[in-house]
Parts: structure tokens; sequence; C-alpha cells
């Protein structure tokens, strides 16, 4: 990548992020081909395209200089919170739940930009608190509140995962400011203390059933347990090497719900076996590592924080994805990065990863950050 | 394990600290990984065959193609049931999502009747959930496709292509062979095979088809599809070829039976026609009957009203079911046994309308009398004092024995579902029933076929087939091209031919049913006519009125007279006395010599009647739907509850109150050579007053 036989402006670039990230979404691609019957159409061809796109805009991103980040942080937040008013007040007029605004040329779902927009905030506001405070209430509670609204409003409309997603984001933030360690042990405690509480009375009947049958999927083999159940079995009949492109009889035989979105890890490991996924999870791991590099490479604490924040709410992605797929974690409706179809996912990560990229400029640059 | 600063945090310190933290968050992340990748090597590789084998059997239906049933031959190989291939659409209960609406889209796809959908939802009510229930079957290709494309919307419902049993004469042969339905709970309870669940898969529910159930059923076949989660077949994976249930071939001729049928017409009747030198029975026909192709679909509520309001009976198969007293067809088996007890056939008595016995009088059909009346006399002229004189010398032991021989309350080695073989009386019977001793009119009404007498048809066509040949012959349904070894019934020639005469002259001469004569040259027939009360004469004549109350016709008959080749017996139950039984005979016997000559005669009568049993069945179909429609009550649960269960009577007689007195013989209808024929009694007399 310093080879001189390089233009400078194109050996530049995060190739050691670009290029997994590719090699991850047309692999992701080859998935969705399949689980359409062999088609680019409607799936695989639009994924490839997104990418492009949303890459251009990571690309520019990466550009943003580092004032321009602290300086949008707040206002963007705001701007932010007004939207997910917006959506709330609508969604009560409309009679329904709803999670997006109609702009007219695209649907704006402002819980999903919230979740890098938490991260830059919250990285602006610990690096603005003097060193000092950081072991006094004062470095905690204008952060609880900075989270809490936002997080309150995304629950209200309700989407457990997103609100969730916002929350791990600001927790690992807060986490990494360097908030005394044992503000998280008795938080971690009281969480098991409420946990059980907010089950019984905040979710939703239909989120309380999720949870209690991935407790027990044979429960309700043909209910909500249906998914774990068909997800397991694609994901256990696919053995080491898979059933083979194109093969795999739980995706194409729809015994396999949201084959494209949600479980297209599963659709992908009945037909590449074990294989197929510790591909997947070693695309992952250098993309996750590489984010933490830069994070800790990071000349500065409000650059640190971000690209920390922003490499852990794609790791949240993953994780709960993951995790749900393989039977480990309830049904929430969240996405695998880079792989399932879908815009908004797609458009998240993808401005997590150019954000990570503008820190990882902001390093090259060097003694520029002293200015 | 992170150190903060105690008291003074600077920036360095936060730098540390984020460092060792970020080393915390790579520490959960690399190990999550690691956790991820060890369930899924987990799942995929140590439990990959049991997740092989559900995705397979997620993958993979396994249906069983009912198997096509066996053939009902006739003598002739003509199909009496066979298979007609038909697309068919059934439910699956357990399967359904909303029964109403799939109901009712079904109801708009495949054009079914209020009625047929009121029914419908009445036995999806009842049905249990792994028990098809049939919509409808003989669909066309447009109405079967229009189910099929819209079945991703109709879960629950499966379309078939398959075979149905067809009966190509319908009610004719209903009694005769019963019909097919689906197997009920208690089946699949007693026999836990998948086939009995499989739609269309239908199995004997009465008759022939009931007691070959085994040899006609054959081995399904199976096939194994692709389906997708919706349970739409992606293709087919293997297929096995059913293997058809074995043909059963009946003695039964099959035009025969269903001119027979047809010929009873708006009757309730019974017509058995045996060979005379095998015992083959080449009908056995119960009118009215019930249609065996529109029962395997169940029996919906217009059928049902229509089949138990009928006082006719149609579900009683009334050849081996019903009990009749046989009036005077007894007569030529009661003088066999007096010729057997040395009674000289020449030994005449002077019948004056009435016998005294004792103190009392016992009357003759015929009031005015015979005058002088000998054993041909008395059978062709059914003269009763006749028989009431002789009967009390010979005694009553030896003509019921002689009704015995000849097949009276006998039960034969058929394989039919239920016979009931009635009662032959004499002293002994009589004393173990009832602890009374035989009086006199005991034996009075015996040998006029009255009183406790009781037969069904077949005992009389085998008593009519033993007297026209003199052999032990027994009724054979199964054909078999080996005739079977008959033996003698050890009755004198002699005997035979005076009583063969006399039953001749019967239908050729100054007998009781002239006009009985068959229309064909060279063949005479011999027979004898029965009339049997069934009230008394204080209640009705027994010739008009109630139909209830009307006589039992009978007759018995066979032909040629001089070489009997066929026997027949004739049931005309409340016909009104033995005139409304002998013209179906003579018909019947007439299509065996010469069927076009038969059915010139039948085709007459059924446009006076409204068409064939089939298209008076449907006429009364339409009417009573149109009456009652949706309204008529729900059918029994189960449609074999449907057929009568005769079990009391199956032992013998129905119960009947001991008898005290004699019974008025039944006049009988027109006599050749008497002009007395319709003179019904002008006094009715107490039997018991002196005169």
């Amino acid at each position: 990548m310093t080879m001189s036989l390089i233009p400078e402006p194109i050996a530049r670039q995060p190739w050691q992020v670009i290029l997994p990230l590719f090699a991850l979404v047309l692999f992701g691609a080859a998935v969705l081909y399949s689980a359409a019957g062999g088609n680019l159409e409607p799936w695989a061809s639009k994924h490839v395209l997104r990418f492009l796109v949303f890459l251009g805009l990571a690309l520019a991103i990466a550009r943003i200089p580092r004032d321009l980040f602290k300086l949008a942080a707040y206002p963007g937040y705001g701007a932010l919170l007004v939207l997910l008013i917006l959506v709330e007040l609508i969604g009560g007029i409309g009679g329904g739940s709803q999670r997006w605004l109609n702009l007219g040329f695209m649907t704006l779902q402002p819980s999903e930009l919230m979740k890098p927009t938490i991260v830059l905030v919250l990285a602006r506001f610990y690096d603005a608190l003097p060193p000092a405070m950081t072991k006094s209430w004062r470095s905690l509670l204008p952060a609880a509140g900075l989270l809490g609204v936002p997080a309150l409003l995304v629950m209200l409309q309700p989407d457990l995962g997103t609100a969730l997603a916002i929350c791990f984001g600001a927790g690992v933030v807060i986490f990494m400011a360097g908030l005394p360690l044992s503000w998280f042990v008795g938080a971690g405690a009281a969480g098991a203390v409420i946990a059980p509480i907010a089950f019984f009375t905040l979710l939703h009947d239909y989120q309380r059933n999720r949870v209690l049958v991935f407790m027990n999927p044979e429960g309700d083999p043909l209910g909500t347990g249906y998914h774990i159940t068909q997800s397991k079995i694609a994901i256990g009949s696919g053995g080491l090497f898979g059933k083979g492109f194109g093969n795999g009889s739980q995706s194409h035989l729809d015994y396999l719900p949201e084959s494209h979105t949600d479980f297209v890890f599963a659709t992908m490991a009945e037909e590449w076996g074990l294989l197929g996924g510790l591909f997947v999870l070693s695309i992952f791991a250098l993309i996750l590592r590489w984010g933490l590099s830069v994070a800790r490479a990071a000349p500065d604490r409000f650059s640190g924080l971000l690209a920390a924040g922003m490499t852990c709410t794609i790791f949240f992605y993953i994780a709960i994805n993951l995790m749900m797929v393989m039977g480990l974690a309830p049904v929430v409706g969240i996405p695998l990065p880079f792989m399932s179809h879908g815009g908004s996912s797609m458009m998240t990560n993808m401005i997590c990863i150019g954000t990570i990229m503008a820190v990882d400029r902001w390093n090259k640059r060097g003694g520029a950050g002293l200015r | 394990m992170v150190g903060v600063g105690q008291q003074h945090v600077s920036s360095g310190t936060l730098k540390n600290s984020f460092d060792r933290r970020s080393i915390v968050i790579g520490a959960v992340q690399g190990g999550l990984g690691v956790l991820l990748a060890a369930r899924m090597a987990w799942i995929g590789i140590a439990q990959n065959e049991k997740y092989k084998l559900e995705a397979e059997s997620n993958r993979v239906n396994l249906t069983l193609i009912p198997p096509r049933r066996g053939w009902i031959l006739d003598r002739n190989g003509a199909p009496l049931a066979s298979n007609r291939a038909d697309f068919r659409v059934d439910l699956i209960p357990d399967r359904l999502v909303d029964a109403d609406q799939t109901v009712d889209e079904l109801g708009k796809l495949l054009r079914l009747t209020a009625v047929d959908v009121r029914d419908l939802k009445d036995k999806l009510e009842t049905a249990h959930g792994f028990q098809p229930v049939e919509v409808a079957s003989g669909l066309d290709w447009e109405r079967f496709a229009a189910v099929s494309v819209r079945l991703p919307n109709l879960p629950g419902v499966v379309p078939q292509r398959g075979f149905s049993r067809f009966y190509p004469t319908g009610p004719s042969v209903g009694h005769l062979i019963g019909y097919v339905g689906a197997a009920s709970a208690e089946d699949y309870q007693k026999d836990r095979n998948p086939l009995l669940i499989t739609p269309g898969f239908k199995i004997g529910k009465d008759g022939l088809e009931k007691q070959y159930e085994t040899k006609l059923r054959g081995v399904p076949g199976a096939r194994r599809v692709e389906v997708t989660a919706s349970g739409k077949i992606v293709r087919d994976l293997e297929t096995r070829e059913d293997a058809p249930g074995s043909p059963i071939k009946l003695t039964i001729n099959g035009p025969l039976q269903d001119y027979a049928a047809r010929r009873i017409g708006l009757e309730s009747g019974a017509v058995v026609v045996m060979d005379c030198l095998t015992g083959d029975l080449l009908t056995m026909a119960s009118m009215p009957s019930f249609d065996p192709n529109s029962f395997s679909d169940g029996i919906g509520r217009i059928e049902w009203k229509m089949l138990s309001d009928d006082d006719h009976v149609p579900l009683r198969n009334k050849v081996l079911r019903g009990l009749y007293p046989p009036g005077s067809t007894v007569k030529p088996m009661v003088a066999l046994s007096f010729l057997e007890a040395g009674l000289d056939p020449g030994e005449s008595v002077f019948c004056g309308g009435g016998l005294r016995v004792g103190n009392r009088v016992f009357h003759c059909w015929n009031r005015r009398g015979h005058g002088t009346v000998d054993m041909a006399k008395g059978i062709y002229q059914s003269c009763d004092v006749y028989f009431y004189h002789f009967a009390q010398r010979v005694g009553m032991d030896r003509i019921a024995a002689m009704a015995r021989r000849l097949g009276l309350g006998q039960e034969f080695p058929l394989p039919v579902i239920g016979q009931s073989y009635g009662t032959v009386p004499d002293p002994a019977w009589k004393q173990r029933k009832y602890g009374k001793d035989w009086a006199v009119f005991d034996t009075v009404n015996a040998t006029i076929g009255q009183g406790y007498m009781l037969v069904n048809p077949l005992q009389q066509a085998v008593m009519a087939a033993r007297i026209a040949s003199g052999n032990a012959l027994m009724p054979r349904l199964l054909f078999d091209e080996k005739s079977p070894q008959v033996k003698s019934l050890g009755i004198s020639q002699e005997h035979l031919d005076l009583v063969h005469a006399a039953m001749s002259e019967v239908v050729n001469g100054r007998g009781t049913a002239g006009r009985a004569k068959l229309p064909i040259p060279d063949v005479q027939m011999a027979g004898k006519t029965g009339t049997a009360q069934v009230v008394g004469l204080n209640i009705g004549s027994g010739k008009g009125g109630r139909w209830k109350h009307r006589d039992h016709g009978h007759f018995i008959a066979f032909a040629p007279a001089d070489k009997p080749r066929y026997a027949c017996a004739v049931l005309a139950e409340h016909g009104g006395g033995s005139g409304a039984a002998y013209p179906i005979a003579r018909d019947v016997m007439t299509f065996l010599f010469d069927p076009a000559k038969a059915m010139d005669v039948l085709t007459g009568m059924e446009t006076g009647w409204g068409g064939t049993p089939q298209q008076r069945m449907a006429a009364k179909f339409r009417s009573y739907e149109s009456r009652f429609g949706v309204s008529a009550p729900k059918p029994a649960d189960d449609a074999g509850e449907v057929q009568e269960q005769s079990s009391e009577d199956r032992a013998g007689a129905p119960a009947r109150p001991v008898q005290t007195a004699a019974e008025t013989p039944a006049p009988e209808p027109a006599a050749s050579e008497s002009a007395v024929a319709d003179s019904a009694p002008a006094t009715i007399t107490p039997p018991d007053a002196p005169q």
C-alpha cells in the first residue's frame, strides 16, 4: 500500500477495511442471489449497488475535518431528537406505531441515524468534560440525559432492538471515557434487578413472548419459536461444507423465515456450512480489529471515543444477530451488517465505517492532531 | 483491574484507562467470536445428523396414494362396481386456519349449493382433526384447477387426482354390493393405519364392499414430494405405484339384477333369482334402495331426510333382512310333506268356504268354496280348506321338517353382513318360546303360511329352486366355474312331478296366476301365488286403505316348467296381494329368455312411473332440496349408523304376541277359473265364535 507505484490518493485509502468489506458484501450478494432462487433480482444487485453508494458516502464522511464533527455533534443530535418526536407524533395521529418519515424521495428512519449520533454526541461531551470531573456525578448525569431521551423515544415506537443498540453504543463510550469501574458493576447489579421487572411491565406482549420462546423454542414450534427452530435446522443441516451453492432447502422452500434479511446468516450457513460461517466471522474480526486499533491509535480523546463507539455499534449488530440466528438470543429484528438485505442498516453501518475512516485519517496526519 | 487515579484524574490517566478498557472490549469481542464459532460447530458438526434429518423431514412429504379398489364383477365379467378417475378436493381439519372462511371460499370456487356448504360445515364440526373431510369429488378440470391455483391461500385444502368408486347401475345394486365411505374415527381407533386417514381413501361400509374389504382394498402407493413450508408441491421425488385390490366375481347376472330392481317399480319389494342347476344367485334385488354412488362422500341432510322419511324402508335389504309371512307360497312345500306322509294325491275334500274343526270354523280365502278339491286343485286354486283338512292328519312336525329341508328357517353360508332367518314353527318351538302347547289353529295357520311362520325372500327362492330341482341346492354368491356337488333331497320324482304339474297349472291353466304366463313360445313358467295378511280383517281388507295395512304379495316360480333352469321369488311388501308380485316374476323370467321383449315392457312402465329409479330419486332429491333446503335436520353422526340394525329380528321372529286364534286367510287375486276373485268376505266372523 505504500508502494510508490500506486498513486498516493489511492494508496492512502484504508484498504485494510475496504477489501474485507468488498469480500463480505459480495459473499452476501451471492447468498442473496441463491435465496432469490438464482436471481440477481430482487436482492443481490440492489445489495451491491447500495454498498457502492454508501461506500461513497463513507469515503466522503472520512474527509470531514475533526472540527466539523465536533461542531455538528450537538445540532445534529438536536435535529434528530426533533425528528424522533415528529415520528412519534405522526404515529400517534395515524393511530399506529411508526418508525419512519416519508420525505418524498426516500423514507428516513431517525432511530437508525441515532445510533452513530449518540456515539458522536457523547464523544463530544466527554471530550469537553475536564478530566478531573470524570469521577464526579457531573460526568454521568448529562450523559444519561443525552442517552435517556432518544432511547425512551425509540422504545416508545416500539423498537426494542434499536433502543438496545443505542444504549450499547452509548454505554461503550461512557465505559471508555474512564468513569469509575464500580459504577458499571453497580449498574450491572441494578440491571439484574430491574431487567425482570422491566420484562414484565415495560415490554409488549409480543416482545415478552419472543423472550419466553427463546428460552424454550420447542414449546411453540409453529409460532415464534418457529424462527429459531428453523434457523437452527438450516445451520445444523449445513454441516462442515454446506449443501452447496443454491441447494439450501430450508431457504428455498420457505421454511426459514426472513431468509434474506434477519436470517441471512442461516441461509448462508445452510449452503456454505461451518467454513462459510468461519469466513464471515473472520471478516468481521478483521473489521472490528481495525476499528479498535484505529481507536487506540487516536491522538485525542474525542477521536478515540468516537472510533471505539462506532466499532462497538457495528459489533452490537453482529453479536445480537448471530446469537439470535444460532439460538443464543431472543428474536429481535436486527439485521446482519453487510450481508442482510436492507438499506437502513447498510447506511448506519457505513456511516460508522466512514467515521472510523475519518479518525484513521486524523491518525495518519499525526502531528496535525496538535492544532 | 482498572485502577483509575485516586484523587487527581488527568488526561494521561484517562488515556491509560482508555487503552486498558479497549483491550477489555477487544477481549469481549474476540471471546464472543469464539463462542459463536463454537456454537456453530456444535450445531453444524456435532448435531449435524439431527438437523439434517429435520431439514429432510421439512422438505420431503410422504403421501400415500389410496389403492384402487378391486372391481366387483358379475358372472359375465361386467363390472357392478368399478373405479373412475376423478378430481377431488378434501379438507384436513387440523390444518385449517379459518374453517368457515375456507369453506365459503371453496363453496364459491366449486360452485357448491347452500345445502352442500351447510353439510360440509356440519361434517367439519364432528370430524376429528386428522380425519380428512371430502368437499367434492367428480369435479371437472376447470373447478379443480380453480382450487389448485389458490392453494397458498387455502391451508388445509387438499386437491388431488384419484379414483372414486363407481356403480354403473346405482341403486339396483345398492343393497347387494353396499357402498364405500371415508373411514370413521372408530375404524381408525381400531386400526391405526395411516391409509385410513389419507384423503380420498374409502373403505367398504356395507354389503359385499364391507365383507370383502381386505380382498378389495389393495396396497397403497406412496409419493415422496418436495414441498414448501406452505405445503405447495415443488416436485415429485419418487413414486411407488399402488397395487390395486383383487376383483371379486359374483354369480349375479348384472343386467338381470338391474332389470329386476327397476321392474319392482314403485313397489317396496324384493326379487331373488336362482340357478336351479348350481344354486348360483343371479339376482338379489331389494327396492327401493339408495344410490351407492352418492353415499361415498357421506350422507347429506337432504339425502338423509329423503331416506328416513320413506316408509318403504330403502335402507333395509329385504332379501336378507326382511321377514314376512309367506302366505300360500308354502303350499307346494306342504303338499310334498303330505305326499311323503303317504297321502294319496287323489284324495279329496269338499270345500264349502270353510272347515269346521271341533266347534270352530276355519275359512277358506274363497268364502264361496271350491267344491271338491284334490291335491292339484288345492295347489292351483290355493284352496285353504284342503290344507286345513289334511294338515291335521299329517301333523305339524312333518310339515315343519319339510319346510326346513326346503330351506325355510335356514341361514345360508353367504358372504353377507346379516341374514334374518325367520321361523318355522312346530310344537317344540312353541313350547320353548312361549311355554304353551301347540294348538290346532297353529297348524292351520302354518299350513297357509301365516301365524308364526316368517321367511325371507331368499329362503323362498331357495325353496322354489329345491322344489324345481329336487336337489339340496345351496345359494352361491361367489362365482365358481366348477359346478357344486349337488345332493338330492331324497324326494321321490313322482311327488315332484305332481307338484310341478300343479304349479304349472297355477300359471298356465286354471290357477290363481293366469296372467303370469310367459309371453315366450315353448317356455312355460310354473309358480305359486301367496297373499299374506298383515292386519286382521277387522282393521283393513288388505287390498286398499293404509299402505302399511295392505297384504304382502308373494310369488315363487321356476321355468321352464318341464325342465327347471331358473327359480325365482318375488315379494311385494304391502302390495295388496300376489297380484302385485307375479307380474314382476313374469317379466323377470321373460328377461332371462328374451331380454328385448322384457325391456320393452319395462320402458313403457317406467314412463308411467316417472323414469328409472335413478331419475325418480334425482327428482325427489330436487323437490326435497327446494322444500327443505338447509333446514333439513343434520344426518346421524356416522354414515355407518344409517344401516338398519336388525339384531332382534336376526335371531328369529320379530316379537310377536302369542297367537290364540286362526288367522283368516287373505283372498287370492283373480283366479282364471273362479269368478270370485274380488269377493271380499261379506261378513266378518270372529274366528272363535262357534257356527
